[in-house]
């Protein structure tokens, strides 16, 4: 079970690793009678937690204020009057969902996001089976590929890209990011996909093939569930990838109103009204919704694909 | 909006359904060769859309770029190495690469400290506070740059004087007795406040890397160091981080290579403003606002250049792994 690569997450037994070293189920490496810390070292890691937490609080407490009470005061003062509801409001949300356009960048995003997750899985476990278990010319040539394009910066293709999408007269449509998210993304899903499946016992795989199963078969009715927990941990990364992706929809996709996605609505909302932060809070914390709902119900796979894939491009 | 969202759904299963049926319809022609042609042919089939994929939106677009970074703003004459010269000479050009020089030597740094300070620190608590810390640390991974660019906007806010702070950076200063700052003005140190926020969303992943990492560290070590009579602090630089010094140098290769790319909290913040330009903003800016095409491909063409030790550190690893 090593961690000494990027991709802890990405062989059947590494998994257990990420998930014990969030929840601390592992033995400690401190004295046994120190499992409660000292208080100097509770201190340090309290303080840490405050300066990881106290930002997002802020913004949160501030989406709910009045622009009067934003400006007026810091959003700490609530700690001495929460009860005074004139400062209190859900109007920040409404304004920013219907008057500068987040409720249909929300929609955007999800339209984005979706097939820019599924798409590359499909093909890349079609590939990933391949890798791991069929015999052709080429095989860890092409592979390789994979691997040495895991790191490239995607903004080398950006130019001839939006040329090429111009030609086609796709640029700014759904179709050209989704192409371009499948294409950024492959290698990563190809390499993680490939190392998980390549780990599968052999004998399940060749029981099967005995028994009669085309190559089709045991990969859709076999490796596909067994391989769960890889394209899970994949999917989730992938899909926080691109619902947090800003660079990519920007160039692409770009700021009409039809297209535009929430990182790019709110970068532009923090351009044009950097000091309304009534609005820009409420605005941030909606493009933090889902990623937070992931995060909460989905720990396990979600830490594995985050440590999974921070490699990519 | 209704019929937006219909379209939208049938956008996406048009999307994700032709994906899936492309690989049925292609797995039953081949299943209807002889079996010889059939074996030969069907690896192929199964890695050809993700083969094609990387090919028409990596390789391709990259090798243009590459040509087209010898070619003027418009791609239209050729002008040698011009455009990398002006890498070095164009002061805005050279002040981001000198900007993305000092992201990368502070940001992993601070990441890898940070996430060995809490893992290991959070080791020593009970398991359930150890849990609740690093999950509190791990958090900010799922937020957007975009997202942490504003929720640490409102951190740095700025107001004059006198006039009531409601960033809390400036609220402490004020409390503290001094003049609140204008951080992301101000040019001795704008740079480093971006930074923050960098470190402040992957900070968890190191952590977990690294906590993994120290986990691992076989007990028997670290009990030899104590019956030797080794202080707590000496078994920790002595005995425990060398024996994580794998991890420590992905988690050191991971960031860096992130942070060679970094853009959004740049574009967000300053928009390169203030002496804080950084390549990849000042990438997006040359083919958006002075659509200089040249110009910008030399710059990506560097990063790549860049990136490349990276890369064939990760090739050698795969092919070590392979031949085990």
């Amino acid at each position: 079970m090593t961690t000494s690569t990027p991709t802890a997450g990405e062989t059947p037994g590494g998994a257990a690793a990420d998930d014990a070293a969030i929840k601390g189920t592992q033995p400690s490496k401190s004295a046994p009678d120190d499992r409660r810390g000292s208080p100097l070292v509770r201190g340090v890691v309290l303080a840490m937690c405050l300066v990881w937490t106290i930002p997002t609080i802020g913004l949160l407490v501030s989406s709910f204020r009045t622009r009067t009470a934003v400006t007026g005061s810091g959003w700490w003062t609530v700690l001495a009057s929460p009860l005074d509801f004139t400062q209190w409001t859900v109007q920040n949300y409404g304004d920013v969902l219907f008057n500068s356009g987040m409720g249909q960048s929300f929609i955007n995003t999800a339209i984005v996001t979706i097939p820019a997750t599924v798409i590359p899985i499909t093909a890349a476990a079609f590939a990933a089976y391949a890798f791991s278990w069929m015999r052709f010319p080429g095989r860890e040539m092409l592979f390789v590929l994979f691997v040495g394009l895991l790191v490239v910066p995607t903004q080398i293709t950006f130019i001839p890209l939006l040329q090429r999408f111009g030609n086609l007269g796709i640029t700014g449509t759904f179709l050209s990011v989704w192409l371009a998210h499948t294409g950024f993304g492959m290698p990563l899903a190809v390499y993680l996909l490939r190392n998980y499946m390549g780990s599968l016992p052999r004998e399940v795989i060749e029981s099967a093939k005995v028994d009669g199963a085309s190559e089709f078969q045991t990969f859709t009715r076999l490796i596909l569930p067994l391989s769960a927990p890889a394209l899970a941990a994949f999917a989730i990364f992938q899909f926080l990838w691109v619902w947090n992706d800003f660079i990519h929809a920007l160039v692409f996709l770009g700021a009409l109103p039809d297209v535009k996605v929430m990182t790019v609505n709110l970068a532009e909302l923090i351009g044009q009204r950097g000091q309304d932060w009534h609005l820009l809070t409420a605005g941030a914390f909606v493009t933090m919704i889902m990623p937070m709902i992931v995060f909460f119900s989905l720990q396990r796979f979600f830490v594995r694909g985050m440590t999974a894939g921070s490699v990519k491009g | 909006m209704a019929i937006k969202i219909i379209n939208a759904i049938l956008a996406m299963a048009a999307g994700v359904g032709g994906g899936i049926a492309l690989f049925v319809i292609l797995n039953a022609v081949v299943e209807r060769l002889p079996i010889r042609w059939e074996r030969r042919i069907k690896p192929y089939v199964f890695i050809g859309p993700a083969i094609f994929v990387v090919l028409a939106f990596l390789v391709y677009p990259a090798v243009l770029t590459i040509y087209g970074s010898f070619f003027d703003a418009r791609g239209e004459n050729f002008v040698g190495g011009e455009n990398y010269v002006a890498l070095f000479t164009d002061d805005a050009i050279f002040r981001a690469i000198v900007n993305n020089l000092k992201w990368m030597v502070v940001v992993p740094a601070a990441c890898v400290v940070v996430g060995l300070a809490v893992a290991t620190l959070a080791d020593r608590l009970s398991a359930k506070w150890e849990s609740v810390s690093k999950s509190i640390i791990f958090l900010p991974m799922a937020i957007s740059f975009v997202g942490a660019s504003t929720i640490w906007g409102f951190v740095y806010a700025f107001r004059p004087e006198g006039r009531p702070q409601i960033g809390l950076l400036n609220q402490i200063v004020t409390w503290l007795g001094a003049s609140p700052v204008a951080w992301l003005q101000a040019r001795l140190f704008n740079d480093y406040m971006l930074m923050i926020v960098f470190v402040w969303l992957q900070a968890g992943f190191a952590m977990v890397l690294l906590s993994a990492a120290l986990k691992n560290v076989p007990m028997d070590t670290i009990e030899a160091a104590r019956v030797d009579g080794a202080s707590e602090r000496q078994i920790f630089f002595r005995v425990v981080v060398p024996q994580m010094f794998s991890t420590i140098v992905v988690v050191f290769t991971t960031v860096l290579i992130g942070v060679m790319k970094v853009f959004d909290i740049v574009r967000v913040m300053t928009n390169g403003n203030f002496d804080t330009e950084v390549i990849a903003n000042r990438f997006i800016t040359e083919i958006f606002t002075f659509r200089q095409f040249g110009r910008a491909a030399a710059i990506v063409v560097f990063l790549m250049i860049a990136t490349i030790p990276v890369m064939v550190v990760n090739i050698r690893r795969f092919r070590a792994q392979e031949s085990l």
